[in-house]
């Protein structure tokens, strides 16, 4: 499953969120490659993506993209971004 | 971390920091109850931290404030938590952290995450040197009772104790 995780610079909270997805995909034993994209980039990072994880304000920008677009409140709990995940393999 | 562990590491003398955090979030990039007004006082303090410590040029202080009001409060990534940041530019003179908490908790108008009560700033020269050191970040912010000591620490000794110990715990 790919995984997108944006964030407005593609350098700091979506860094964050990635490495948090890994950490959860990797607790719900799925098969998880997850990039990081800024907001600029995101529509052409999500063509190929099953998931874009993001935050509340950035997920306006992404009404385009095909995928589903999953709204992380907390990128820092990795009980949250499971959840979501689960939700969606 | 056990309440026992955080008791005596901070009331030890500061020990050294070793890990990827430590090294780009010198004592100077610090600064403990700091009063802000509002979360442009608050994201200029960290802004302030890194001109401190000679990681960025003032330039870069008012971009991460515009970051916000371009593109909402979604800095603030966990409850009480804010990570500031802009892109690489040419007022970024290094990789580099700092560390801000504030007297009193600032609303950012985020969602579910306000009001904020740690701002962490980041300066990045490029996209990946980083991201040990936010490895930690993100992991400490993971820690309910790591971010309470870090938001209540009465010091910057204090801060750096309870991130060398974090950082001795996960290396």
């Amino acid at each position: 499953m790919k995984i997108v995780a944006v964030c407005g610079m593609g350098i700091g909270t979506s860094i964050i969120l990635k490495m948090n997805t890994e950490k959860a995909a990797q607790r719900l034993g799925m098969d998880a490659e997850v990039e990081v994209a800024d907001i600029g980039t995101a529509m052409g990072a999500a063509a190929t993506a099953d998931l874009v994880l993001t935050s509340a304000e950035l997920a306006p920008e992404l009404s385009g993209v095909s995928a589903p677009v999953v709204v992380v409140s907390n990128f820092t709990s990795i009980d949250e971004i499971a959840e979501k995940l689960s939700a969606h393999a | 971390m056990l309440h026992s562990d955080l008791d005596r590491v901070t009331k030890e003398q500061p020990v050294s920091g070793t890990g990827s955090l430590s090294r780009l979030l010198p004592a100077t990039a610090i600064a403990v109850g700091v009063h802000a007004t509002d979360w442009r006082e608050a994201v200029r303090a960290a802004g302030d931290r890194l001109v401190a410590a000679g990681a960025t040029r003032p330039g870069y202080t008012d971009a991460m404030i515009a970051v916000v009001e371009d593109l909402g409060p979604y800095i603030v990534v966990a409850p009480g938590f804010a990570l500031a940041h802009a892109r690489p530019s040419d007022d970024v003179l290094q990789t580099g952290l700092s560390l801000v908490t504030l007297a009193e908790p600032v609303a950012f108008g985020h969602a579910s995450n306000d009001p904020v009560r740690l701002v962490v700033g980041l300066a990045a020269r490029d996209h990946s040197a980083h991201s040990d050191a936010l490895a930690t970040v993100a992991a400490m912010a993971s820690d309910a009772e790591v971010m309470g000591a870090l938001a209540t620490a009465a010091s910057v000794d204090e801060v750096l104790n309870t991130i060398h110990q974090f950082e001795g715990i996960n290396p």
